[in-house]
């Protein structure tokens, strides 16, 4: 009997090497962000799920028994707004040409997110062209499980992104999506269908926005999008009449357009200035959309956390701080709220924390951990506590997009999604020792050399 | 700089509270003549206005000794206040956009305008479609949100355009033998942008009978699905029932009375013609018409249908008795509209009070607020004008500035208030060097 378990274990290391099924990480110092912190406990993650947790828990036979002495587990880091997984919304990597850019003036550069790949053969000459939308598109049918971001931000300790489809106007359905590798896209997929995205631009461009065509205006885009949800409700209408008494009633048409935007549970919209959110929350209102608000450069400032509680949507603010142009030309004009935005900006977490607005933090585009780890700790430096931050990575964004029950927290039950460092997350010279996705557990990738500075050159929130 | 806005709103919040009082000043009423007096305020409203006024307790005083009092100037065509594009130019009727949807409340031309004396604006969509976006009438309330700039209860407006500037797109740059790949545009041509309009308005009129007998049905209690509401033909809808105003960009005398007999065609009116520089030419037509003008006093010669234009345009649509304003189109010219109306003296020899009706009263009949704003009289809003000089002067100043009888402009805080905001910034700029990371390379340090 005595030889026997040695020998039933080996057979174990056997037939899950390298993938045990079972693990427990002991000894550690555990986050769970649901709960208290544990000084010195126990995970035990069976089948990608978290099966027991505490300061005593029995560790399974067979399991791989991991010493987490002078370790801290987290949960795994959620991106709330991403691209991660469709390698062709990757944002152009910029190296050239940033230096003399003031990048803190409100009238934002174009932004990246709707490519020219999006834009329609011929220009749309109105609404009813239904241009730059693809609100049946959901990004989990387009995860590619080679994009090579998904290491990268796997190795700054997300496990998880809510990944959009962000080309158009209505650019689509935001998918829940584990970061795991070497996997079939369907096995990445926690939930299919978070949200549809929703682009608000400034326009002005000569030739326009999306392929020349309307709209090419503030006012046209919310005029388009307000026009495209009256004729779903229109459509709805149309459709449950007919599915009621057929006989004699013309057949309406199908369109995958609307029944997209019907399918979507909420809606995400840009805003960064305080004049885009309230013109934004009011919109939604006006929709009758649930409505989560993604960028915030602005949310700083006195009037914002007021506005955003008085309308209770979420935000998601971007980790993507206003930064001071380099190099700039001395003789360049700042105007006081560009100098604002820079000193202010990482503030505005904590005052949304304080003022009990829910929120989350963003990478927006920023995809090298230490990027990362410097914008959080940022907003920690001016004000957010570091439980805080840990929980607008984590438990936040679950609740926003509805998927508390499991992700988010280190609790029974829940996806095994988890990150272990050694020292305190988003500390200068913290180490991410393994992180786990459904269980599985893999290595931070090497860093990059040094002195490269950030991974893009684009604004906050600029997807909008 | 919060500070400075939390002394500036704590100095404020008892002006809004109290009555005022604005004495010893000139007081140029517009419609009621000009006298020597006090001016009264209670609630945002004109409770008195006279040589003798009964005194409120507890007013606050503001001595205007030697200066001038006018109603707050109104400009009946701007596009200040607005976040990206004032055109949606993309198509040949953009009646689906709105103004409202776009409001910038903190555009600092909004603030520009108040310290000339403006209080309220008609913020119109570009001219770049023959039917274009849906207008907005607001107030400069600097420091409230867009909601709170809206003139509650002003008739929305729509903008249409003629000539030029609508009929551009249909003819791209270097023309037929162009290389470049921009899209013409239906029309290229002036009939091209009748045609336009009468097909919109076609178009609404089939709608409107859409949701008419749809209403019939609903009436006789028929069990009927509404028609599909259509943001295009919408407001057009409510320019055939008379419930929105028409404001139609327009330079040639030919186009005007296009204009005119489209309206009478569709049984609508044209609320103004802006610009108009021709309106001379057709002054009778447009009298009989009830059509408002609203155009420029020496602005011209800045494109080929800009030409013909003459200084006693103005004049000219007063003798005719027809309803006119001057107007801006601009974030610089809306600081000084009271030397605009100056000009109409010196060039047309209208009266100072015909002259100061074309930006305060007569713009306010255009827009159909004229019951609320555009004179100095008791009842109407507290919206006014203190300058220190005779106000159709060029070297008249603004010193405060009044809407709902609040403060929103005020010279001597505003001088007074900028070192403190110098400072202010002064102390992030110097910060914000400090944070830069040292430049590393080049040089060893000095010694």
């Amino acid at each position: 009997m005595r030889k026997l378990v040695p020998a039933l274990l080996l057979l174990c290391a056997w037939a899950f090497a390298g993938n045990p099924r079972t693990l427990a990480i002991r000894n550690a110092k555990i986050v769970t962000v649901s709960g208290p912190v544990l000084g010195k406990g126990t995970v035990v993650v069976r089948n990608g799920l978290i099966e027991a947790v505490g300061a005593d828990v029995p560790i399974p036979a067979g399991a791989w028994i991991i010493d987490g002495e002078g370790m801290t587990v987290y949960p795994g880091l959620i991106d709330a707004f991403s691209t991660v997984g469709i390698p062709s919304l990757a944002a152009p990597p910029t190296t050239a040409g940033r230096g003399g850019r003031n990048q803190t003036t409100p009238t934002q550069t174009p932004a990246p997110a709707p490519t020219p790949a999006a834009a329609p053969v011929t220009p749309a000459k109105g609404p009813e062209d239904r241009p730059a939308t693809t609100s049946w598109v959901l990004a989990a049918d387009e995860i590619d499980p080679s994009d090579r971001r998904i290491e990268s931000v796997r190795s700054a300790g997300f496990t998880t992104t809510v990944t959009f489809p962000t080309r158009g106007i209505f650019g689509g359905q935001g998918s829940i999506v584990d970061l795991a590798s070497e996997e079939r896209a369907g096995e990445m997929v926690v939930v299919p269908a978070v949200g549809q995205y929703l682009a608000v631009s400034r326009g002005g461009g000569v030739f326009g926005g999306f392929g020349a065509g309307f709209p090419n205006s503030l006012m046209g885009y919310i005029a388009y999008i307000r026009q495209v949800y009256l004729d779903a409700e229109h459509y709805k209408l149309v459709k449950e009449a007919y599915a009621r008494d057929p006989r004699g009633m013309e057949r309406p048409p199908y369109d995958r357009a609307l029944e997209g935007v019907l399918a979507s549970k909420r809606i995400l919209l840009p805003a960064n200035r305080v004049v885009e959110m309230d013109r934004m929350l009011r919109f939604a209102a006006e929709l009758q959309q649930p409505a989560v608000l993604y960028g915030m450069r602005e949310a700083y400032r006195p009037e914002a956390a007021p506005l955003l509680k008085k309308f209770g949507s979420p935000v998601l603010v971007s980790l993507h701080w206003s930064e001071a142009p380099r190099d700039p030309d001395p003789e360049a004009y700042r105007t006081m709220r560009s100098l604002e935005d820079v000193d202010m900006g990482p503030a505005a977490p904590g005052l949304l924390q304080k003022a009990g607005v829910p929120f989350a933090l963003y990478s927006d585009g920023l995809e090298k951990p230490r990027d990362l780890q410097r914008a959080v700790k940022k907003a920690v430096d001016a004000g957010l506590s570091r439980p805080d931050a840990i929980r607008a990575l984590t438990l936040s964004p679950a609740e926003i997009y509805g998927v508390a029950d499991r992700l988010g927290s280190i609790d029974v039950g829940k996806i095994a999604n988890l990150v272990v460092t050694k020292g305190d997350l988003f500390d200068d010279h913290t180490q991410i020792e393994m992180i786990f996705v459904d269980g599985k557990q893999y290595k931070p990738a090497p860093e990059p050399p040094a002195g490269e500075g950030h991974g893009t050159d684009e604004q906050p929130g600029a997807n909008q | 700089m919060r500070q400075v806005w939390i002394l500036a709103l704590a100095a404020l919040a008892p002006l809004y509270a109290q009555p005022i009082v604005i004495q010893n000043a000139t007081i140029m009423t517009v419609t009621k003549g000009t006298l020597q007096g006090s001016v009264v305020i209670k609630d945002g409203k004109i409770a008195d206005v006279g040589e003798k006024v009964m005194m409120p307790q507890h007013a606050t005083i503001i001595d205007a000794g030697g200066q001038y009092v006018i109603p707050g100037i109104i400009d009946c065509h701007s596009h200040i206040a607005v976040d990206g594009s004032v055109n949606e130019g993309t198509v040949s009727v953009s009646s689906m956009v709105n103004i409202k949807d776009a409001i910038n409340p903190e555009d600092i031309a909004i603030y520009r305008a108040l310290a000339g004396g403006v209080t309220t604006a008609n913020i119109l969509h570009g001219s770049a479609n023959p039917i274009g976006g849906q207008t907005i009438v607001l107030k400069m309330r600097w420091g409230k949100d867009a909601q709170g700039l809206i003139f509650e209860g002003a008739l929305p407006g729509i903008k249409f355009a003629l000539g030029e500037n609508p009929k551009r797109p249909g003819n791209p740059p270097g023309g037929r033998f162009s290389t470049q790949t921009m899209p013409a545009r239906y029309p290229a041509t002036r009939m091209g942008v009748e045609d336009t309009i009468r097909e919109a308005l076609n178009e609404a009129k089939a709608y409107k009978a859409e949701w008419d007998e749809y209403g019939a049905k609903v009436a006789r209690g028929e069990h009927a699905i509404p028609p599909r509401k259509d943001l295009k033909l919408e407001p057009l809808k409510e320019v055939l029932e008379g419930k929105r105003y028409v404001h139609a960009h327009c330079y040639r005398e030919d186009e005007i009375l296009m204009l005119l007999r489209v309206a009478d065609d569709y049984g609508f009116k044209i609320r103004t013609l802006q610009h108009a520089l021709e309106a001379y030419k057709v002054a009778r037509e447009i009298g009989a018409s009830g059509t408002g003008v609203s155009t420029f006093s020496d602005w011209w010669a800045y494109k080929i249908e800009a030409y013909d234009a003459i200084p006693f345009n103005a004049a000219v649509m007063q003798n005719n008795r027809i309803v006119i304003s001057l107007n801006s189109d601009d974030d610089e010219l809306i600081r000084h509209l009271n030397t605009e109306a100056a000009k109409a003296m010196k060039y047309g020899g209208v009266s100072e009070t015909d002259a100061l009706a074309m930006v305060t009263i007569n713009p306010a009949r255009q827009l159909g607020i004229d019951s609320r704003v555009g004179s100095i009289e008791v009842g109407k809003d507290a919206d006014l004008a203190i300058y220190d000089k005779y106000p159709l002067s060029d070297y008249a100043k603004v010193q405060k500035v009044l809407i709902d009888g609040q403060v929103y402009f005020d010279r001597d805080s505003d001088i007074g208030g900028r070192p403190a905001k110098a400072l202010e910034k002064q102390k992030l700029i110097d910060k914000e060097k400090k944070s830069q990371p040292k430049p590393s390379a080049g040089g060893r340090p000095v010694e």
